[in-house]
């Protein structure tokens, strides 16, 4: 099945991207608390290419999951457009499937109903969607485990449930707010090599939302960098590693050249989050 | 094997502890510590049981009394779940009443037991809103707080999936607000069965509460215990009944 040879992922042209299948257009969103208005995403701009697997990094509370929501259609941003296939988008997009950061398992249904949950919605006849949530549960490696409840289950184990359930409903483009933040280094390596391998067998569109460097190079073609307060686009960095790549990729030279140089970007953003913090801390004692 | 010992382990203890308290009360009464004609002994309120049930009627009164505690059990489950859906929904009448129902929630509705006997006569219709009214307001109230308390991650996952309305309620919000909407119906099921057993020995009528007026003003002291056992044994029973259907409607605690 899969190619030995490897082979070069195109390299980004530059202006007019006719290919891409979701634009982020100049998104801002701004939110109103009671005493203050935060800019949570200053005039975010990139896009995605059919079949690329990009990330966004940045410090903690840099926007990301705000920004994710709006991809999502479940935030409507201040300003600023998202569009799927070309279209605009108003509310969720029946193209893009959601990861959520959270956990978001039913814990009143099994890990079958879980994950059969989005084909059950969409009136799918009981015997198809069980069989094809078998299949998707397989693909995350919890086979045995069809039947058992959430609580039943390790964090990670829940987080595979989650990802198999919006893999089930096949989405075109699949969206992951920081979905192995909860996990452990060597589960979340295992589960990146899962998730790569699944979005190369469905050709998947992928956006990942992490705060991890390594995980962003082991996984992406580009690597969207994001500033601290407000969240605005820092760089776009391109990963020109080969494919198919597994977790093993991260011993390499070249990888360890694109972990620094991402790296060195973040720096200067995730210090300056720390001093704000401790600025404000400072400040209210 | 050691599963289901473990399973029937609480029942054990708690009938074991029911029985050692009963041994004590005994000894106590006997002893001279309590006036045996405030409080039966045990073993007197045992004896009596046969007695009351052949003498008493107890199976049609133990049904008449669970009848109506079903019958109002359903009715605060279908208004009661229902308005906590409508509050929830909207944002004014919520601020509107909530405080409102939980004052109602909290007032010693027999009183008005009069009013309701006007309106409804010398019935088991009387019995059955009194016991709905005095339950209602909590199961209100909880399904409200249930519902409210749905995580928003759960609710953005049914967002995302283009959930119609009905669906995110149905699919959603009902099953994660049902533990709950259920310790809702709990309390009102306590309040509603309070309140057909006072009215029944208020106004004289009907099941149970009918019975220990009567027992009590022969100061027949064992025969009114052992009817007051056949109550807990009603609340027992609706409380069993509520367990069994949180359960199987939400599975996987
Ligand atoms: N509903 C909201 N109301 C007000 N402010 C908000 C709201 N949601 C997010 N924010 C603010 O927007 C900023 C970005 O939040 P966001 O959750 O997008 O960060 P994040 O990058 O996902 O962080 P993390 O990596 O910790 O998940 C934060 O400063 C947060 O306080
Ligand atoms: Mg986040």
């Amino acid at each position: 099945m899969s190619d030995p040879t490897v082979v070069p992922w195109p390299r980004p042209v530059s202006a007019a991207r006719p290919e891409s299948v979701l634009t982020v257009d100049d998104i801002l969103v701004r939110f109103q608390t009671r005493d203050a208005s935060v800019t949570a995403v200053d005039r975010m701009t990139f896009d995605v290419r059919h079949g690329e697997f990009i990330s966004v990094i940045g410090p903690s509370g840099c926007g990301k999951s705000t920004l994710f929501n709006v991809i999502g259609g479940l935030i409507t941003p201040t300003s600023g457009l998202v569009t799927v296939a070309g279209e605009p988008i108003r509310g969720p997009h029946p193209a893009i499937g959601m990861v959520f950061q959270e956990e978001s398992t039913f814990p009143w249904r099994t890990v079958l109903d879980n994950v059969a949950f989005p084909l059950e919605v969409r009136g799918v006849s009981r015997r198809v969607r069980l069989e094809k949530a078998r299949d998707v549960v397989a693909m995350v490696g919890l086979t045995g485990f069809e039947g058992h409840y959430p609580s039943e289950l390790s964090g990670g184990m829940r987080q595979r449930v989650s990802i198999a359930r919006t893999l089930a409903s096949e989405p075109k483009i699949l969206l992951m707010d920081e979905p192995f933040a909860a996990l452990d280094e060597q589960t979340r390596l295992l589960l990146g090599d899962k998730v790569l391998q699944i979005q190369q067998t469905l050709k998947q569109t992928t956006l990942l939302i992490t705060h991890s460097i390594t995980e962003a190079v082991q996984l992406s073609d580009r690597v969207v960098v994001m500033s601290y307060r407000p969240g605005r686009l820092k760089r776009i960095v391109d990963i020109d590693l080969p494919h198919p790549r597994t977790s093993e990729i991260m011993t390499s030279d070249a990888f360890g050249h694109y972990v620094a140089e991402i790296w060195g970007d973040l720096r200067d953003e995730a210090s300056r989050g720390m001093a704000e913090a401790e600025a404000s801390r400072g400040a209210r004692t | 094997m050691s599963i289901s010992r473990a399973d029937h382990a609480p029942a054990l203890v708690g009938a074991a502890t029911l029985l050692g308290l009963f041994a004590l009360l005994e000894l106590a009464i006997r002893a001279g510590l309590v006036d045996r004609y405030v409080v039966p002994p045990p073993s007197d309120v045992v004896a009596s049981f046969a007695r009351i049930v052949t003498e008493e009627d107890i199976p049609h009164r133990f049904a008449q009394t669970a009848l109506e505690g079903l019958g109002a059990a359903v009715l605060i489950a279908l208004v009661g779940i229902p308005a906590g859906l409508l509050l929830y929904r909207h944002m004014v009448l919520r601020v509107a009443v909530q405080s409102w129902v939980a004052a109602l929630a909290a007032a010693p509705l027999v009183l008005a037991y009069p009013l309701f006997l006007v309106i409804f006569g010398r019935s088991a219709m009387t019995i059955v809103m009194m016991g709905f009214i005095s339950g209602v307001a909590p199961v209100t109230l909880k399904t409200l707080e249930g519902l409210s308390a749905t995580r928003r991650v759960l609710i953005d996952v049914g967002r995302s999936l283009k959930l119609t309305p009905a669906q995110q309620f149905r699919l959603v919000l009902l099953p994660a607000a049902v533990p709950t909407i259920f310790v809702g119906l709990r309390l009102g099921l306590v309040f509603a069965l309070i309140n057909i057993v006072g009215l029944e020995f208020l106004i004289n009528f009907g099941g149970l509460g009918q019975l220990i007026n009567e027992l009590a003003e022969r100061y027949d002291l064992a025969g009114t215990y052992a009817a007051i056992a056949f109550v807990v044994l009603v609340s027992v029973l609706f409380f069993l009944a509520l367990e069994r259907t949180e359960r199987w409607l939400r599975p996987g605690r």
